[in-house]
C-alpha cells in the first residue's frame, strides 16, 4: 500500500469526521473505484483504515484489536477477489478460442449461392450467439441440377458446431454419389446416429432441384416444414414431409416427395428459429408468418429473405433467441 | 542470522491447525513482516494444515525462517502420506474444490505466496512447499 493512497484516505476520513457531508462520501466512493483499479485488496483497505485511525487520535485497544478479526475475514474476500482476476483472464482466453472456432465454422458454410437460369435463390442465416446450430449446404451437381440442405442441430454453441463439421464432411463425401434425397438422409442418419451423443439429433430437409424441368424432389428428417407458394392461386402451402430426425433411430427411412414449380412459384426452407418467434407473450403463428410473406411475394428471393428477417426482428423487439436460417428458391 | 529457529507441528486435529497458525504468525512478526502479511501467512498455514486434516487425516507442517544474503523470508512445508491429489492441475484451478469447503484453497495460497511447489502422487501423499519473502 503506497503512502500516497494512505494520505488521500486519511484526508477523506479527517474531512468527513469534521463535516459529515455527502460530497465527502461521494469522494470516498470515487476513491473506492480508484483503489479497485489499482488492485488494492480488501485486507489492505482494512489495514489502511486501522492505520488512519491511529493518526487521528488515541484508538481504544479493543477497536485496534478488533481489526485483527476484520483482516482475517477480509483475506478470504481478498482471495475471492484475486480469483476473479484469474477467472477473467480465463474467460478472455475462452472468448478468443470461440472466435477462432466461429471463424472455422464459417468455412463449413457456403459463401456463394448456386447460379442457374430461371431460378432465383435467396438466403439468410443469423446465429443467435457466436456459434450457430443451423446448417445449410448447396452443391451444384450438373448444368441443370443442384442440391440444397437445411438443418438444425439440437443445442447451440460448440457441441453443435462440432456436429456440423461432421455433417459437412459426410455430405461432401456422399455428394459424389448423387444419391436420391431419401437415400442421402438414410446415409446421414447412420453417420449421425453412430457418431454423436445420444441426446443430440439433427433435423434436416434435403432436396434436389432440377432447373430444366423445375422439379424439386426432397425428403425430410424431422425438419420444421417450409412453405410452397403457388403464384397462380396466390396461396401458401406447407412444405410437408415425414421422417424422424437424424441420429434418433438406426435404419430410419425417409419418404421422398416431388413438387413441380410453375413460373412465379417459390419454395421457402427454414429452421425453427424463423417460426418459433415470441412476440410479447405469445408465439407467432404460421398464419401470421404467411401474412407477412404475402406482402413479399413480388420481391426477389434475397429481398424476401432479408425483409422477413427484419420484420420478425422488429416484432420480437430485436431479440433473436434461436439461430435463424431461411432459404428461398423461386422459379422466375 | 535471524536467530530464530524452525518449528515442526504435527497435525492431528483442528487444535493443531490453530497452533500452527499461531506459530507462523509469531515467527512472521519476529521476521519483520507487516500485519497483513502476518495474517496472510497465518491463512496460508491454516489452509495447508486444513487440507492435511481433511484429506490425509494427519501430517506435518514445518515452518522455518530463511536467510539468503540480504533477503529474509519464511518457508512452510506441509506434508502428509494421505491419498494424494488425483489431478494437480485441477486442484490449482480456481473454483475447483472437492470438499466444497469455503476459501480459495490452493490457488489462494499460491497467489498469496512468492514461491509455490507441490508434489503429489496418488496413494503416496502430498507435499506443498511455499516461501514468502519479506
Amino acid at each position: 500500500m503506497s503512502q500516497e493512497n494512505e494520505d488521500i484516505y486519511t484526508r477523506i476520513v479527517r474531512d468527513y469526521l469534521k463535516g459529515k457531508r455527502e460530497d465527502q462520501l461521494y469522494l470516498a466512493q470515487q476513491l473506492g473505484k480508484w483503489l479497485l483499479s489499482r488492485n488494492i485488496s480488501p485486507e489492505e483497505v482494512t489495514d489502511m483504515h486501522a492505520n488512519v485511525l491511529e493518526h487521528l487520535g488515541d484508538v481504544p485497544e479493543f477497536i485496534q484489536d478488533s481489526f485483527q478479526i476484520l483482516t482475517e475475514i477480509m483475506i478470504e474476500y481478498g482471495n475471492a477477489y484475486r480469483s476473479f482476476d484469474s477467472w477473467r483472464s480465463r474467460h478472455q482466453q475462452l472468448q478468443a478460442e470461440i472466435a477462432i472456432a466461429t471463424a472455422m465454422q464459417q468455412t463449413l458454410l457456403p459463401e456463394t449461392l448456386p447460379q442457374y437460369p430461371n431460378v432465383d435463390i435467396g438466403m439468410i442465416s443469423i446465429p443467435a450467439k457466436e456459434m450457430s446450430g443451423d446448417f445449410y449446404h448447396f452443391l451444384c451437381e450438373s448444368k441443370s441440377e443442384f442440391t440444397v440442405a437445411i438443418a438444425d442441430i439440437t443445442g447451440k454453441g460448440i457441441p453443435a458446431a462440432m456436429c456440423m463439421s461432421m455433417l459437412r464432411y459426410a455430405m461432401d463425401s456422399l455428394g459424389e454419389m448423387k444419391l436420391a434425397p431419401g437415400n442421402m438422409l438414410r446415409h446421414l442418419n447412420s453417420v449421425v446416429e453412430r457418431n454423436i451423443d445420444p441426446c443430440m439429433f439433427v433435423t434436416m430437409q434435403f432436396g434436389r432441384y432440377n432447373t430444366a424441368q423445375h422439379v424439386f424432389r426432397y425428403a425430410t428428417a424431422g425438419q420444421e416444414p417450409g412453405f410452397l407458394y403457388r403464384a397462380r392461386e396466390n396461396r401458401f402451402f406447407d412444405l410437408e414431409g415425414c421422417g424422424t430426425a437424424l441420429g434418433i433411430a438406426a435404419g430410419s427411412e425417409y419418404e421422398e416427395r416431388e413438387i413441380y414449380l410453375e413460373p412465379g412459384d417459390f419454395l421457402i426452407l427454414l429452421t425453427d428459429g424463423v417460426t418459433e418467434r415470441k412476440i410479447g407473450r405469445y408465439y407467432i403463428q404460421r398464419e401470421e408468418l404467411v401474412s407477412l410473406l404475402e406482402e413479399e411475394t413480388s420481391a426477389s428471393a434475397q429481398e424476401m429473405a432479408n425483409h422477413l428477417y427484419r420484420r420478425l426482428l422488429l416484432l420480437s423487439q430485436f431479440e433473436l433467441p434461436d439461430d435463424y436460417t431461411m432459404i428461398v428458391l423461386r422459379r422466375t | 542470522m535471524t536467530g530464530l529457529h524452525s518449528y515442526n507441528i504435527t497435525i492431528y486435529s483442528e487444535a493443531d491447525i490453530v497452533t500452527a497458525r499461531q506459530i507462523g504468525r509469531n515467527l512472521s512478526k519476529n521476521l519483520g513482516f507487516g500485519t497483513i502479511m502476518q495474517s496472510r501467512i497465518a491463512t496460508t498455514i491454516s489452509e495447508l494444515a486444513r487440507n492435511i486434516f481433511l484429506y490425509a487425516g494427519h501430517g506435518n507442517v514445518l515452518i522455518e525462517p530463511l536467510e539468503e544474503g540480504e533477503r529474509v523470508g519464511l518457508r512452510i512445508i506441509a506434508s502428509d502420506s494421505g491419498p494424494g491429489i488425483e489431478d494437480v492441475r485441477k486442484a490449482l484451478e480456481d473454483g475447483y474444490s472437492t470438499s466444497g469447503a469455503l476459501g480459495a484453497g490452493l490457488p489462494g495460497v499460491k497467489r498469496m505466496m512468492d514461491e509455490f511447489s507441490l508434489e503429489s502422487s496418488p496413494g503416496e501423499g502430498t507435499q506443498v512447499v511455499v516461501i514468502k519473502w519479506r
